[in-house]
């Protein structure tokens, strides 16, 4: 930004933060220094155009109205009460935790707005001391590139497209373009998902963020409003209410001095012997037999299941199939 | 908005600012604005002509300079900063959230209460929209040696870890010099130098199975630099070998959770990827635990090894059923 145009821009923000009435365009060109360069009316206005855009940008909250009925044309003030930050009065404590939530966001945008706080903090006379050693704990927050259009869709109540794509798929079968009313974007352990109204399913829905495929363009204006009592965590968390799987008990042989992964996870009951191959008898708890049964099998001959059957079919099937003698489907 | 642009919200923190600081030194405050004292102080010549309508010398901001320090002496009505924008309340208010769900970082008190107070001072940018639920799940034996990595971290002390490597599959006792503590994607990680391995290592607190905090001083070399995380904890070397496969849709899972270096979609429902690993055997493994579910394009070397150790465990398993029955 040239020095004229700051220059120029700040008068003007001084000039209508410290007038009660509404002033016109053209007052605003006989007053604030800088309009007067303009060569031509059209030059004057096309000027002010674009440093109300700068000033609405910046979140200037600039206000347009007429000062009596009998005039004919709008003019612009700043309210003050609208334009000053309030009182923020931090403890040291307080102050520790934002200056280390500033440096959380792995994404330059996001970094650059909490910044941007932090510095009208510190206008506000917040002592921010970062030069203080970091925490010893460094959370990151990220986002993927769906969460800025969705959060705005959100806040604005307009609809978004986007196409997304089923866990477990490919793109031919599984990508489809969804249509939501998003009532929020939600963090639940480590991942974004974005909450709302799913105009084609006619029912709420969850996506996860890193599913979205491709841009999410912003449509019309929501239909419908966010009931209630909604509880948005509780959507992408589930209620709670359901039962956990329980738990079972596998029974696997681990081959000496292998497979220290499954050895850490479980408890060594007793000694065998496998094909001359001496180990251990180590107990597993378990909950999902897929995902115990794909993690044993890559262990190969290191680690046999004797029980539950359903497990060793399981790792047996996969066996084949890897050793080129199964259904290869 | 571009880097050029950041001036016009920098001048208007300014006067404010200093006026909540008289006789502040000039570089203190550019250091705050995170520009040099030269840029500084063109913007306070700047502002030195600017002020209100008349824009005689009582109109405008007026500044003291006492050697290298400066004090405003008239605001011209500019007292306080701009409130927060509705990104910037956002952006501030997520990372403050994230930071309250994530165990063991900071007393989580007082973010809640910096929470409520910068929510009711951005008023109405108040951001609406966003929840933040828990970051990760901890377990209760992670937690406990959390607390003593926590413990060795704060009084600067070595610590001795019993420790799961899953790349390789060992379980191997060291000596650390601890560095911090760090989550990434949900993740607890200790960074510490390591002795045995001599070089910084990253330590997933869960496969941490046992710590101790040593009576001697935490003593990192000075070259031990943090690891960049930005991209992800596992970032392979271009020396490191490739795995070309083609993943069916219930292997799909892999591509989100591991770093890809090419995909491609075929015609036949398949994810065609390129994969990089720094252990065979961590490979080996994964790949073979997928069963039919991903296809090895090469090398065939690897693929080999995986049909082999796969022919191997079914020869073993049979012994198992010949000497359970008979």
């Amino acid at each position: 930004m040239s020095t004229a145009r700051a220059e120029r821009l700040v008068n003007l923000v001084l000039c209508l933060l410290s007038t009660r009435q509404y002033l016109t365009a053209e007052r605003i060109r006989g007053i604030v220094p800088g309009y007067a360069d303009a060569a031509s009316d059209e030059a004057f206005f096309r000027m002010f155009e674009r440093d109300k855009t700068e000033l609405r940008e910046l979140g200037i909250p600039l206000e347009t109205g007429k000062n009596s009925t009998f005039d004919a044309i709008d003019g612009y003030r700043i309210a003050r009460r609208d334009y000053e930050l309030g009182e923020v009065d931090l403890e040291p404590d307080e102050t520790a935790a934002v200056a280390l939530a500033v440096r959380l966001w792995d994404s330059p945008e996001f970094t650059g707005q909490a910044r941007g706080a932090l510095l009208k903090l510190r206008a506000a006379g917040v002592e921010v001391d970062q030069s203080a050693p970091a925490a010893s704990v460094q959370p990151r927050v990220r986002v993927e590139p769906a969460f800025a259009p969705l959060l705005a869709a959100a806040q604005n109540g307009m609809s978004v497209r986007f196409d997304y794509r089923k866990p477990n798929s490919s793109a031919a079968q599984g990508q489809t373009a969804r249509n939501v009313e998003p009532w929020g974007v939600v963090s639940w352990r480590g991942r974004w998902y974005v909450v709302g109204y799913d105009r084609d399913r006619t029912a709420p829905r969850c996506f996860r963020l890193s599913r979205i495929v491709g841009q999410v363009s912003t449509d019309t204006a929501a239909r419908t409003n966010r009931p209630d009592g909604v509880n948005l965590l509780e959507m992408v968390a589930g209620t709670g209410d359901t039962e956990p799987t329980p738990s079972s008990t596998a029974t696997v042989w681990v081959a000496d001095g292998r497979a220290a992964g499954v050895r850490r996870s479980g408890q060594v009951v007793e000694r065998r012997e496998v094909a001359g191959t001496p180990g251990d008898i180590v107990h597993l708890e378990f909950r999902h037999v897929e995902r115990l049964a794909g993690w044993l099998t890559g262990f190969g001959p290191d680690v046999l299941v004797l029980d539950p059957d359903v497990l060793a079919k399981t790792v047996h099937e996969r066996l084949l199939v890897a050793a080129g003698l199964g259904d290869q489907r | 908005m571009s880097g050029a642009d950041r001036r016009l919200p920098r001048l208007l923190a300014l006067v404010p600012y200093l006026l909540a600081r008289p006789g502040i030194p000039i570089a203190e405050a550019a250091r705050d604005f995170g520009v040099t004292a030269k840029q500084l102080r063109k913007d306070l010549e700047l502002l030195w002509m600017c002020g209100l309508p008349g824009y005689g010398p009582g109109d405008l901001i007026d500044l003291s300079f006492d050697s290298d320090t400066v004090t405003v002496t008239y605001d011209a009505g500019m007292r306080r900063p701009l409130r927060l924008t509705g990104g910037e309340a956002t952006a501030l208010l997520i990372a403050l959230r994230a930071l309250a769900n994530t165990p063991g970082v900071f007393d989580a008190d007082a973010v809640h209460r910096a929470i409520a107070k910068i929510e009711s001072a951005a008023g109405a940018a108040e951001p609406a929209g966003v929840v933040v639920g828990p970051g990760i799940s901890e377990a209760e034996t992670t937690a406990r040696i959390r607390e003593s990595v926590q413990h060795g971290l704060a009084r600067g002390r070595a610590l001795w870890l019993r420790y799961y490597t899953a790349s390789r599959d060992e379980v191997s006792e060291r000596t650390v010099d601890p560095m911090r503590l760090l989550v990434v994607e949900g993740q607890a990680y200790l960074e510490a130098w390591c002795r045995n391995a001599e070089g910084v290592r990253l330590f997933r607190l869960d496969r941490i199975d046992g710590v101790d905090v040593l009576d001697e001083p935490a003593d990192p070399p000075p070259h031990a630099a943090p690891t960049d995380v930005s991209a992800g904890v596992f970032q392979p070397g271009a020396h490191s070998a490739a795995v070309e496969l083609r993943l069916r849709p219930e292997a799909r899972w892999m591509a989100e959770y591991y770093p890809m270096e090419e995909t491609e979609e075929l015609a036949d429902g398949l994810l065609r990827v390129r994969m990089r690993y720094s252990d065979e055997s961590w490979i080996v493994r994964l790949l073979l635990g997928q069963g039919g579910d991903v296809l090895i394009d090469g090398p065939p070397e690897l693929a080999d090894r995986v049909r082999q150790r796969a022919v191997d465990a079914l020869r073993r398993a049979s012994h198992l059923v010949d000497t359970s029955t008979g």
